[in-house]
């Protein structure tokens, strides 16, 4: 049997596909959060060093990790559409940028709340921290050079080769970053060492799913948003259920 | 293409844009003299204990190295741009990674070179040791070619945009900080007796990684823009 593995490379296709996959996702999110927070509430004990302040790990730590994939995933998405020339590419690498800085800066904001009661300090020149916030602005700009071009076209390929830029520089200034703070001082700060009780396992990797999930449907969301808008002149937007009465409407 | 005539291309190139410079001497003078302001407000801004600001030189020389080669980076394409000249070296046969990185090249001696002359000067009035000096010229001459080169592709990716500047600190600043910390790292390895090796091979390596790639990929970004 031929499968046509790019029929859903098309906008037209695939906006119909994202809009029967969103309801799925979301549901599944929303259930996972709610176990998740429910074992991380009230199954898993509180911490032998941390006592409580601990379970802000449950957010801050699927959120660090979903902002570092949305990154990679985003200059894959970038360079596919600069090679390939697929628009659909270049919308999803579009879609993702938001989510993946509100992931970060969720990430900073949740490590600052968790930085006060255990080191004292709302903000340590930590490598990680330092450099979640360097990708953070690497979101940030690109998300602001695609918002300054007018012309779509130009503005995917020029936040695509920016994203790729970025992608390349990630591990150099990753790794700059921690010699950088490893010759200043040594870090005071280690998380490795001792295992985990495992309902705190069960409620990290739960949150950590349930924040995949959520992602995935809120980008999906986004691109159908796109997609409309940039094919609003297509003909098949016009006949779309809500549209067409819309335009219909309007004559 | 023969050898030498991608040589002659590329010293045309910076000829070229050498004399431009050398008709318009207030741009170039402008980056110096921001560079020399910022340097001097520091001082006013955390007081003038000469301990502190020993301290404190090369991070700030580096930093205000950073913000002054930003502030010419918007001139590399933009007259080019404007008055067409971009649009014949791109139709031009001869590898447009060439002329970029002639351009470059040219940058990099008109706003990265006065920086590095001007920067020991400015050390003086931060107390730093001779040797110290003289490690942070060897770091800002690796390191400041390299914000021209990553320079270019921001100048590159928002030719011809609103807000064109701001927008290019914003693309360009996160991509330099490697720079910036290996920079200041080894003035500080000096100061406090270790070795600068590794800070300044690794400044190299930054530099060698940058001369490869980023003429490409700058050549490519202003392909996208000139559609």
């Amino acid at each position: 049997m031929a499968i046509n593995w790019f029929k859903y490379a098309a906008p037209t296709t695939f906006y119909g596909l994202a809009g029967k996959m969103i309801p799925w996702f979301a549901f599944s999110a929303a259930i996972l959060f709610a176990i998740g927070l429910y074992i991380g509430f009230f199954v898993a004990p509180s911490d032998a060093q941390q006592g409580e302040f601990y379970r802000i790990m449950f957010i801050h730590v699927p959120a660090s990790i979903l902002s570092m994939f949305l990154y990679l995933i985003m200059a894959g998405y970038a360079a596919l559409g600069l090679i390939f020339n697929t628009r659909l590419s270049a919308m999803m690498a579009t879609a993702i940028a938001p989510t993946g800085a509100l992931f970060a800066l969720i990430s900073l904001w949740t490590g600052a709340l968790w930085g006060k009661p255990m080191w004292g300090a709302w903000w340590m020149w930590d490598a990680r921290l330092t450099s979640e916030l360097i990708l953070l602005f690497l979101y940030l700009g690109f998300i602001a050079l695609h918002a300054s071009i007018d012309d779509p076209r130009r503005a995917d390929r020029a936040a695509a080769l920016l994203a790729i830029v970025g992608s390349v520089n990630v591990p150099i200034i990753y790794f700059s970053v921690k010699w950088w703070n490893t010759l200043h001082q040594g870090s005071t700060i280690k998380f490795s060492g001792t295992t985990m009780h495992v309902a705190m396992q069960q409620a990290l990797f739960t949150m950590l799913a349930a924040c995949w999930l959520y992602a995935i449907a809120v980008v999906l969301a986004r691109v159908r948003s796109i997609i409309l808008e940039r094919e609003r002149n297509a003909a098949w937007v016009t006949q779309l259920p809500g549209i067409a009465d819309f335009a219909g409407g309007e004559k | 293409m023969k050898k030498s005539s991608m040589l002659d291309l590329l010293l045309l190139v910076i000829r070229r844009d050498l004399i431009l410079a050398m008709r318009r001497r207030a741009d170039v003078l402008t980056t110096l003299v921001f560079f020399v302001m910022v340097v001097s407000l520091f001082p006013l801004g955390v007081g003038p204990e000469l301990g502190m600001l020993r301290k404190m030189a090369p991070g700030v020389l580096w930093v205000a190295a950073l913000l002054a080669s930003m502030l010419s980076l918007g001139r590399l394409f933009s007259a080019d741009y404007l008055d067409g000249t971009l649009e014949q070296m791109m139709l031009a046969p001869q590898s447009l990674s060439m002329l970029v990185l002639g351009k470059m090249a040219a940058h990099w001696m008109v706003s990265g070179l006065p920086l590095v002359l001007m920067a020991p000067v400015l050390g003086l009035q931060f107390d730093m040791s001779v040797q110290a000096l003289g490690v942070l010229i060897l770091g800002l001459l690796l390191g400041t070619p390299i914000l021209s080169m990553l320079g270019a592709i921001g100048a590159a990716l928002t030719l011809g945009l609103r807000g064109g500047g701001v927008l290019l600190s914003l693309l360009v600043l996160p991509l330099c900080i490697p720079v910036l910390i290996f920079g200041a790292g080894a003035v500080d390895a000096i100061s406090s007796g270790l070795s600068i090796v590794s800070h300044l091979s690794l400044l190299g390596a930054l530099l060698v990684l940058a001369l490869v790639f980023t003429p490409w990929v700058t050549a490519q970004a202003l392909r996208i823009s000139m559609e």
